[in-house]
């Protein structure tokens, strides 16, 4: 016996925007396996993961928080891997932008700084996402060097640059000795939208790059070449588009975003610096990315989804007193559901099964 | 008589009602063909008329949807082409199946069944190849062989294993006239010693050469089985493309005058570890004519394209000049911007993008045309060009606006060739314009190329068939390891006189390009 | 034993792990596959080795786990891979991903548990040798096996028949197939033999290195073990040198780092990642661009009709 793929002549668009959904929902059934295997019940674990965070409203303005970052680093990463460009280390960008711009927050804390204190930030965010972005990628066209290793290998350099000055030089010394910076002040925090809510204007910034994007890729000659870049690179080549600028600029956006969202979480979410600042967003957003099929609309479905399981694993810890890992093996075998499903919509399988002949 | 078709028995290989289906497409339909032991035969037809199908069946790399294969009067299934070497099959492939950092015994041991090692291949390589003078040098890795020294690796790789039936698919579209004259000698003698060859080609001065038996394919189907020696040029070629190809015309008047393309003294590094340098390259062309450039797939043609069409820049703004403007370290969108046009060789992946809508397409050019502004894509103005190109120049489609691989080879050429046809560039340079492409688009192709020069472009056409540039080209050169010959107007060429060009040895000999 | 000859030790020790898993890699890529999940698999191998060799008090049934759960993870990949096509860098990802997140579920249970050292095999007379013996011939046998194993994928790529039919498949899977070299077959063993390798260098890990479980403990180990493949041109003996020239920057830096020179700790323990960057820039400006890497490292395969 053996396999054949075929191409397949036609491929319908409802198949294409299914395929995610189903992806999804044979994501859960292994899960489910997962989760029975280790002798729980899995319709517990379903309640407690998907229906109870759908219907408390606290969980669902929880729900938005989450996806914010998601999102923006998501939105980002789309950029890059339409062009077929492997920045996998958003992760790091999303440190270095919440280390830079709360560089500002912990310089005018305590003074009367105004108003300009937070766009700055927010801009030394992006500047600081993108720039460490911009290593691998200069890395890449200046040299050669492989992007997919360089990225992931900055996440760890820039988790340890955090480490160090939330341990050294920017801890609040009335700390208790806590590896913490101060609290910022109310100039450099992020407010809720609505007052007394959770969802801050981070969750803005998300749908405007959602909107921004969808112009971009979908109607500007940037757009195209992107897409371009990532299905045909000699024709993109041909076409002019120099496949250097476009790679220092697609590590650029998703640095930038990767950094807006570091800075927006610290500074809107957690207040102040500590040594983890991301349950892994920037991993979790390639599954994101992937799970919206690059398309910016499906990836803020896909950070709205993904972010349940988020909420639901903090639940389920301390409900059922399932470890956050299972959260994290979900996502990942969400993704491989997701590439397997993207394989099955452009090819037809069959098994051929050879009879006779000897 | 050294093949006797008479000859009592079954035939060596019997081939019935053989059809292959993709979706839609009959790719063969109900195909009979018979191989006596010792005969060359030939399967003669168009790019698409299915002859590629058809081999790959017979050697097992495809299954066929129906149909009988009889081995020796025995019905046989050919699985794979591991079973179709133990049965007597070999295979030359048009593109190579060979691995370019591996060496040639390597490269030969990996297609070897049975027991062996590396000093066993390497002993009978060299007795093979002394037998019928096929001289390859067993350590040479093979990205350092020429075509037609690749081509041999894949007969000796046959021969090692005494083949009954040798089946060659195109073997001559990459050598030089000589190199293919030492084919034909080596195929005449395993036949004379009783082996079978299945002769695959679409030129018929071969056909007629080699065969005494040809089957034509058209569109799938058997149209005829016929003694190529006793019918005339004109009668197959009727038959292999169902209608009679007219001749183009060339005969408007021909002044050339001002220089459009100018290359002084242009050297360029090879661009990957395996590529080809160029070496004081000279060439000019002049509004009103078509020049052609001659030889042998790998000699420097891509790197040339390349260099013209700005995807790679040469040392000095001087080397490549445009409409009388410096342009050697301008980029392709400032050269297309002052009215230069380009089509590479490979029409998918590089000439378009294949998942991309033909309207989508439109925009690899957008340089030059009117598809965006100020950074945004014109969608209607785009739809409306591929519209236009598709009408213009004949290119038929599946839908309104399909994606660029759904077009048949044919039909994607004449629409990337058009693309940039239609806005009547000053200088057009054409990679390999009808390379794979069937009888009707190369006349409508390379009639569109001789009156876009009438009306007053320079046309640059570089091919490796050189029927195609005597029939289009005003003046000619050959490019050999990345150097070219001086450019003569074409009535001073010979075919002899090229396949020496394409060799290097004209330039031993007469050292005429000592510049 | 002096300070001197137990840095040298546990450099052996710290190199061994990457060794394993660069090895398993670099036969998968040399076939053609690129698996980035190399982190994701040794993070199984350790937490499945680990609580196997705890429950059952076994060492040898540890490891067995830990190969067993490297092959299994390799085998969904190679299902993903293959069988649908998917893409390569993608899949390898999310492989990483599931491991390190399953990888934490099976070793909750046992955090905090300690394993005893695994014996060390001395080879009489040679031992002896001063500085050099103690190094070479009186190591654990994992150390002998990686050495052995390195040379048997030397061997197997270079002088056997089934070697060059995997080196061909990598090098351009097209031509393999118009040959009907079976490429399915061939891959599925070469991920397969990766994810075991990968397993193994975890189980080594937690049992040998460190001999505790926690999550996480493979830092960026497998991904190391990737950009080695890269740094050792796909070919086992500069996988060797590079594996040691790693593990010495490893354990160097923690000695660094409990000398106090007054140097961040953090700085220290980001010599290992930015070594890594290092080389492969290094190794960029010698070569231009990635030399000795197969033809279709990485391109699905979808044979043509």
């Amino acid at each position: 016996m053996r396999f054949e793929l075929t191409p397949r002549p036609n491929v319908s668009p409802v198949m294409r925007a299914l395929a995610p959904v189903a992806a999804f929902i044979t994501a859960f059934l292994i899960a489910g396996l997962v989760i029975w295997l280790m002798g729980r019940s899995p319709a517990a674990a379903f309640d407690v993961y998907v229906l109870q965070p759908l219907s408390d409203p606290w969980s669902l303005q929880e729900l938005v928080v989450k996806a914010t970052p998601l999102a923006l680093i998501a939105i980002g990463l789309s950029y890059c891997f339409r062009a077929n460009l492997w920045n996998i280390g958003a992760e790091g960008q999303y440190v270095i932008g919440a280390v830079l711009g709360s560089w500002l927050a912990l310089k005018t804390h305590g003074t009367e700084a105004g108003l300009w204190v937070l766009p700055l930030m927010l801009l030394l965010g992006i500047i600081g996402g993108a720039l460490w972005g911009l290593i691998p990628a200069f890395l890449k066209t200046r040299f050669g060097v492989n992007e997919i290793l360089t990225s992931l290998m900055l996440v760890y350099v820039a988790q340890l640059v955090l480490d160090y000055l939330v341990r050294g030089p920017w801890r609040d010394p009335k700390g208790f000795n806590f590896p913490q910076s101060v609290t910022f002040d109310p100039s450099a925090t992020l407010h809720p939208i609505f007052e007394g809510g959770r969802v801050h204007f981070g969750a803005l910034f998300a749908l405007i790059a959602v909107l921004a994007t969808a112009v971009i890729l979908g109607r500007t000659l940037f757009g195209y070449r992107l897409k371009l870049t990532g299905d045909a690179p000699r024709a993109a080549r041909f076409a002019g588009f120099s496949s250097k600028s476009t790679t220092m600029a697609v590590f650029a956006i998703s640095g930038g975003l990767a950094g807006l969202a570091g800075i927006t979480e610290v500074s809107g979410q957690i207040g102040q610096l500590q040594p983890s600042i991301s349950p892994g967003y920037g991993f979790t957003a390639i599954t994101v990315a992937f799970l919206g099929r690059l398309n910016p609309i499906g990836i803020l479905i896909a950070a709205l989804v993904v972010a349940l399981t988020f909420i639901g694993g903090e639940s389920a810890q301390i409900l059922l007193k399932l470890p956050l890992d299972l959260t994290q093996a979900f996502q990942g075998i969400l993704l491989l559901c997701v590439l397997a499903g993207d394989a099955l919509v452009s090819y037809r399988i069959r098994f051929v099964t050879r009879g006779g002949g000897k | 008589m050294k093949a006797d078709v008479s000859s009592s028995g079954p035939p060596l290989v019997e081939l019935k009602g053989i059809s292959k289906r993709y979706g839609d497409l009959l790719a063969n339909d109900g195909i009979d063909l018979s191989i006596e032991p010792g005969e060359i035969h030939a399967l003669l037809g168009e790019n698409g008329a299915g002859k590629s199908t058809l081999v790959k069946i017979l050697y097992g790399v495809i299954e066929p949807s129906a149909g009988e294969i009889r081995w020796e009067g025995r019905p046989v299934s050919i699985g794979s082409p591991v079973e179709a070497r133990n049965l007597g099959l070999g295979m030359v492939f048009q593109h190579f199946s060979l691995f370019d950092e591996l060496t040639v015994a390597e490269n030969i041991a990996v297609a070897l069944s049975g027991d062996w090692d590396l000093a066993t291949v390497r002993g009978k390589l060299g007795e093979i190849s002394r037998t019928y003078g096929l001289a390859l040098d067993a350590d040479r890795a093979v990205w350092t062989l020429s075509a037609g020294e690749r081509q041999r690796i894949e007969i000796v790789r046959c021969l090692l294993q005494n083949p009954r039936l040798l089946i060659l698919d195109e073997p001559t579209s990459v050598l030089t006239p000589q190199e293919a004259e030492h084919l034909f000698t080596t195929l005449d003698r395993l036949s004379a010693e009783g082996c079978s060859i299945l002769y695959i080609s679409h030129k018929l001065e071969e056909v007629r050469r080699l065969c005494r038996r040809a089957t034509i394919l058209r569109a799938g189907r058997v149209v005829a089985t016929i003694d190529p020696r006793a019918s005339s040029a004109r009668e197959i070629a009727a038959l292999m493309v169902g209608s009679e190809v007219g001749e183009i015309r060339t005969d408007a008047p021909h002044h050339p005058e001002g220089e459009m393309l100018k290359v002084a003294s242009l050297n360029l590094p090879p661009a990957g570890m395996h590529g080809q340098s160029l070496r004081d390259i000279d060439l000019t062309a002049r509004a009103g004519e078509v020049v052609g450039i001659a030889g042998i797939a790998g000699n420097g043609q891509t790197e040339l394209f390349a260099a013209l069409s700005g995807e790679r820049l040469a040392g000095g703004p001087d080397a490549v000049v445009i409409a009388g403007r410096p342009v050697g370290t301008t980029g392709i969108d400032g050269r297309r911007r002052l009215g230069a046009a380009f089509v590479p060789e490979e029409r998918l992946g590089h000439a378009a993008a294949p998942t991309h809508r033909l309207s989508e397409n439109t925009l690899i050019s957008h340089a030059a045309a009117e598809v965006s502004r100020s950074g945004f894509i014109l969608v209607n103005a785009a739809r409306r060009l591929a519209r236009t190109i598709v009408q213009s120049f004949d290119v038929r489609t599946p839908e309104g606006d399909p994606q660029a691989r759904k077009l048949s080879g044919g039909n994607l050429q004449k629409f990337v060739i058009g693309r940039e046809i239609i806005r009547k560039p000053k200088l057009i340079v054409v990679d390999q314009p009808t390379w794979g492409v069937d009888a009707g688009a190369a006349r409508l192709i390379r009639q569109a190329l001789v009156d876009l020069a009438r009306q007053g472009s320079a046309v640059v056409v570089v091919s490796q068939d050189l029927d195609e540039l005597f029939e289009v080209a005003d003046r000619m050169a050959v490019i050999h390891q990345g150097t070219l010959s001086p450019l003569k107007p074409i009535g001073e060429w010979t075919k002899e006189a090229v396949g020496l060009e394409m060799l290097g040895v004209a330039q031993a000999s007469g050292g005429v390009h000592a510049v | 034993m002096t300070t001197f000859e137990a840095i040298l030790l546990t450099i052996v020790t710290a190199s061994t792990p990457l060794l394993i898993a660069a090895l398993g890699e670099l036969v998968a890529e040399r076939s053609g596959v690129l698996n980035l999940g190399v982190e994701g698999m040794m993070a199984m191998g350790a937490a499945c080795s680990f609580a196997a060799a705890v429950t059952f008090d076994s060492t040898l049934l540890g490891v067995g786990a830990g190969i067993l759960a490297g092959a299994l993870m390799a085998s969904l990949f190679a299902l993903v891979v293959l069988g649908f096509a998917a893409n390569q860098v993608g899949s390898g990802l999310a492989l990483t991903i599931f491991g390190l997140g399953l990888s934490g579920l099976i070793g909750a249970p046992f955090v905090g548990a300690r394993r005893d050292p695994v014996a060390h095999i001395d080879i009489p007379g040679l031992s002896d040798i001063p500085v050099i013996g103690r190094l070479f011939f009186e190591q654990d046998l994992f150390v002998y096996a990686s050495i052995a194993l390195t040379i048997l994928v030397a061997i197997y790529l270079t002088r056997t028949r089934s070697g060059l039919t995997l080196r061909s498949i990598g090098e351009n899977h097209t031509s393999a197939n118009a040959l009907g070299l079976p490429v399915w077959r061939v891959r599925f063993w070469a991920i397969l033999f990766g994810g075991a390798c990968a397993g193994l260098a975890g189980a080594y890990l937690a049992l040998v290195y460190t001999r505790f479980w926690s999550p996480g403990m493979t830092a960026g180990r497998g991904w190391i073990a990737l950009a080695l493949v890269v740094f050792a041109a796909w070919r086992p003996g500069w996988l060797l040198v590079g594996a040691y020239i790693f593990g010495a920057a490893t354990v160097l830096q923690l000695h660094a780092q409990a000398a106090q020179f007054g140097v961040p700790p953090q700085v220290l323990s980001a010599v290992p990642y930015l070594a890594t960057i290092l080389a492969l820039l290094l190794l960029s400006l010698r070569h231009g661009r990635a030399i000795g890497a197969p033809g279709s490292l990485g391109v699905p395969f979808v044979p043509d009709r």
